[in-house]
């Protein structure tokens, strides 16, 4: 197990506080209600913690260049995901869908063309994220994307904790990058891609690419990194960004 | 259920009882699933603890456990596991752990109520204990064998043709000849109704009154055979091609009680089944020479591939088999008789062990003995016997049936004995037992007389029947004996799975299946003081006398015609394929299919050597290994 927190600043952010006080501030009802369902307090234990998975597909990775293109979501705790409530939605991005990331996420100019604009689904997303922590598999994605998002609508940012899948593979394989001595020995580097990570905790491989099956893995392999590395009892304010 | 989860959907499809289940019920469970994550070595379930949920292995591998803590089943992917305690009280029955880092489905008492009630698969599936699912699986394979679902009857195409046994060969010849029959049925008078007789083939014409030469004015009674071989009339096809086999007669009358409703012939059966073990029984006593026999038993590999592509059960090519193997024999021993000369006092040759059972495969050494009358001098009348014993066991060696490694054959001296000799050597087994001995001489206790004095055999099979089921020490011994070989758990992955967890790549179904179960039933078969050989018929007559439960019987008779026909099967593809047929098989060979079943088989092995031991106090102390 890893003694040492995920988080790394001396005060890892008193979110509850913070949620608190950015409920005085907001000025839209959705955004409001959502700081004021509160979040959990930082010694809650991981087993206690309701989560969100969190996944977007976008045109490309610079939030103040591309849009979000699908929006995948699972609500889930330690011992269980419930794919019953899981959503996935598709929504018509604001600049013009770029031909590489076409590719990438199989959504076309013809499924976006009737999609809703994200503004029209916003009441879905906030049910699912409030009182919940999102996880997410590498936060500039998804905490950057909805902020900008979020603030082109409605004139106003948004801010939460994460629990990033990502960050926890980064920190548990902190000399993942070879010295070039080590390369020459054939150590190969160590991915922290979501595919590559699962693999590691003997988490199957889809074959499907979307929003909501990156979510889903990104729930899998939250759990799975907590039995491996962490405990049900390990406080979230060691793992929250 | 969001269409973005099919992959889970898919994944669920591909495993029962989820593959039969329509997508609309799919997509509910899909809805329904919890998913969660555990890492090896960590519980899962634990007994007695309450459990409301259904488990699907989607990733990794699951050990299952008794309640006393011994493993029950390791299973993995596509794999379900909880349902008995969800069917009994909500508490868990069997342990589970998980034996790498496993991701389960976990599916809801509540949807699986409702799957329950709205697919009867599903709830085959998940309520069934491992057996029933073993015999709804074999009826589904008999299904598809004509010669196993039409009766007999069907194969009558006209009024039986008859006539009193007093007339003339002339008469009887003509009336043949008129109705283009190969066989007269002979009757005689008995009040009001004509009661068969007896029987006159073309051959019995041939053979008897032509090569002999008869006046055609002899009444026909002086050659007809009687004591006749009939059929009833419910019998399945496959019935009359097993007694044909048998009993090597060409022509079966079938009886309705004591009306005769006509006869079928070899040919008919040949017609359903072109090509087939009987045709070949037939082109062996068509052989003049040992050279003759060798070059027909080539073809006894392709018979055999064929009756198994055809879905013949384990009991039909077992008894095919064995009826091959008993016409090499016996046409060797015309031969040998026609080489040497009449035999000087009379005696009987004995099929010992599968040949004797009727379970005979292509894979198979020979096993025999020579009863000889007691007026047998060995100065005088041995060097014949000898020698006939030779030329037997030298033939039936270049027709395939290699020598017994442990000769047991009527070549050794000491199994080439008079019929008192014979008696004693039983009489000693049974209530003199030692283990060791006891070990060595299992095969004797499946005897069959196919040539000669078959009386002589007979009069063993009483004296065994009777001598058996009074010594308790024998059925202990014996029993003990029969719990030294053991069936594997079942399979997992490419392994196969041993008691305690040890993996092996490969195992052999004869050993570790049909011999331990064949060895069981042999036990309880004679402990009933029953006559019997064949395991199936044992199974029979074990069941009148109550000892084991009919539902056990069952499973009993089940397990053995599964694992017989894998076993089958096995070696028929290696045939196919150009392989020596063996009996070692590699879980990888196995189709999910046998896989899954093969193991409920095992499980009602092992659960019958329990009951065995606890039946016959066999638990203490061990025989030699």
């Amino acid at each position: 197990m890893s003694s040492k927190p995920v988080s790394d600043t001396t005060d890892p952010g008193n979110w509850p506080e913070r949620y608190r006080a950015l409920a005085q501030d907001a000025r839209n009802p959705l955004l409001k209600e959502f700081y004021e369902a509160g979040c959990v307090a930082p010694d809650t234990p991981l087993a206690d913690v309701p989560m969100v998975a969190l996944d977007f597909e976008t045109t490309g990775l610079d939030p103040s260049q591309h849009s979000i293109v699908s929006v995948g979501m699972v609500p889930f705790s330690l011992n269980g995901i419930q794919l019953g409530a899981a959503r996935h939605w598709v929504v018509r991005p604001k600049l013009p869908l770029h031909q590489a990331s076409v590719e990438i996420h199989g959504i076309t100019h013809a499924d976006i063309a009737h999609a809703p604009d994200l503004s029209e689904i916003l009441e879905w997303i906030f049910d699912l994220l409030k009182g919940r922590v999102p996880v997410v598999h590498y936060r500039n994605i998804e905490r950057q994307f909805m902020d900008v998002a979020l603030k082109w609508r409605l004139g106003e940012g948004i801010q939460f904790p994460v629990l990033d899948t990502m960050a926890i593979e980064a920190h548990i394989y902190p000399e993942r990058h070879p010295s070039r001595w080590q390369r020459l020995l054939g150590k190969r580097p160590i991915s922290i891609r979501l595919s590559d990570s699962r693999s590691r905790y003997g988490l199957p491989h889809y074959a499907a690419h979307n929003a909501l099956i990156d979510a889903i893995a990104t729930a899998e392999l939250l759990q799975a990194q907590i039995h491996h590395h962490f405990s049900p009892q390990t406080p979230i304010r060691e793992l929250w960004l | 259920m969001q269409a973005e989860l099919i992959d889970i959907r898919n994944h669920l499809a591909n495993f029962p009882p989820f593959d039969e289940m329509s997508e609309e019920l799919l997509d509910r469970v899909v809805s329904s699933i919890e998913v969660e994550y555990f890492r090896a070595g960590s519980p899962i379930l634990e007994f007695g603890s309450p459990n409301h949920w259904l488990y699907y292995i989607r990733s990794g591998a699951v050990e299952i456990f008794r309640r006393s803590g011994e493993l029950y089943n390791r299973i993995t992917e596509g794999d379900i596991f909880g349902q008995f305690g969800l069917l009994m009280h909500q508490k868990v029955r069997f342990p589970a752990k998980a034996l790498e880092d496993t991701l389960v489905y976990r599916i809801p008492e509540e949807t699986f109520r409702f799957l329950f009630e709205a697919d009867d698969n599903f709830a085959d599936f998940v309520e069934v204990e491992d057996k029933s699912r073993l015999r709804s699986a074999l009826s589904r394979r008999e299904k598809s064998n004509e010669l196993m679902t039409s009766r007999v009857t069907r194969l009558i195409s006209r009024e039986p043709i008859s006539a009193p046994c007093t007339v003339r060969l002339q008469e009887a010849a003509r009336i043949m000849t008129d109705h283009g029959v190969s066989a007269l049925l002979l009757m005689e008078d008995h009040g009001d109704h004509p009661r068969l007789k007896g029987i006159i083939t073309d051959r019995d014409l041939r053979t008897r009154a032509v090569t002999e030469a008869l006046p055609s004015e002899t009444p026909v009674c002086e050659i007809m055979s009687e004591d006749l071989i009939t059929i009833r009339a419910s019998a399945f096809i496959f019935e009359a091609m097993l007694t044909m086999l048998h009993n090597n007669v060409h022509h079966l009358p079938v009886m309705d009680k004591r009306e005769v409703r006509g006869v079928i012939a070899l040919a008919d059966i040949v017609k359903y089944e072109s090509q087939s073990s009987l045709y070949l029984v037939s082109n062996i006593y068509h052989q003049q020479d040992v050279a003759g026999l060798k070059k027909v038993s080539r073809d006894v590999p392709d018979s055999f591939v064929r009756m198994v592509n055809e879905d013949a059960n384990s009991h039909m090519v077992g008894s095919a088999m064995a009826g091959i193997g008993r016409s090499f024999t016996q046409r060797l021993l015309e031969l040998g008789e026609e080489k040497l000369g009449p035999p000087p006092v009379p005696y009987c040759f004995m099929a010992l062990g599968s040949m004797a059972r009727d379970e005979q495969l292509v894979v198979t050494d020979q096993d025999n003995a020579m009863i000889l009358d007691d007026s047998f001098v060995p100065d005088e009348h041995d060097d014949y016997f000898r020698a006939l014993a030779k030329f037997v066991s030298d033939g039936l060696a270049e027709c395939g049936y290699s020598y017994c490694t442990g000769d047991i054959m009527a070549t050794n001296q000491k199994w080439r004995q008079p019929l008192s000799v014979w008696k004693q050597y039983f009489t000693d087994w049974i209530e003199n037992p030692k283990a060791e001995a006891l070990l060595n001489s299992n095969i004797f206790f499946d005897l069959d007389g196919i040539y000669g004095k078959t009386d002589f055999a007979e009069e063993l099979k009483t004296l065994v029947a009777e001598k058996a089921s009074n010594s308790q020490r024998f059925l202990t011994m014996l029993a003990r004996n029969a719990l030294n070989r053991t069936p594997p758990i079942g399979f997992f992955r490419s392994f196969v799975l041993e008691e305690g967890g040890q993996q092996r790549k490969t195992f052999n179904l004869k050993r570790r299946g049909t011999a331990p179960l064949s060895d069981l039933i042999r036990v309880h078969a004679l402990a009933c003081g029953s006559r019997a050989q064949n395991s199936f018929e044992r199974l029979k007559a074990i069941g009148k006398t109550k000892l084991i439960l009919d539902d056990d019987l069952g499973n009993l008779r089940d397990a053995l015609e599964f694992i017989a026909i894998v076993r089958i099967r096995h070696q028929a593809l290696a045939i196919e394929e150009g392989r020596e047929p063996d009996n070692n098989v590699r879980p990888e060979d196995l189709s999910p299919f046998e896989r899954s079943h093969l193991k409920d088989a095992f499980q009602v092995v092992s659960n019958a050597q329990k009951f065995l031991r606890f039946r016959y106090n066999a638990g203490v102390g061990r025989n030699v290994q």
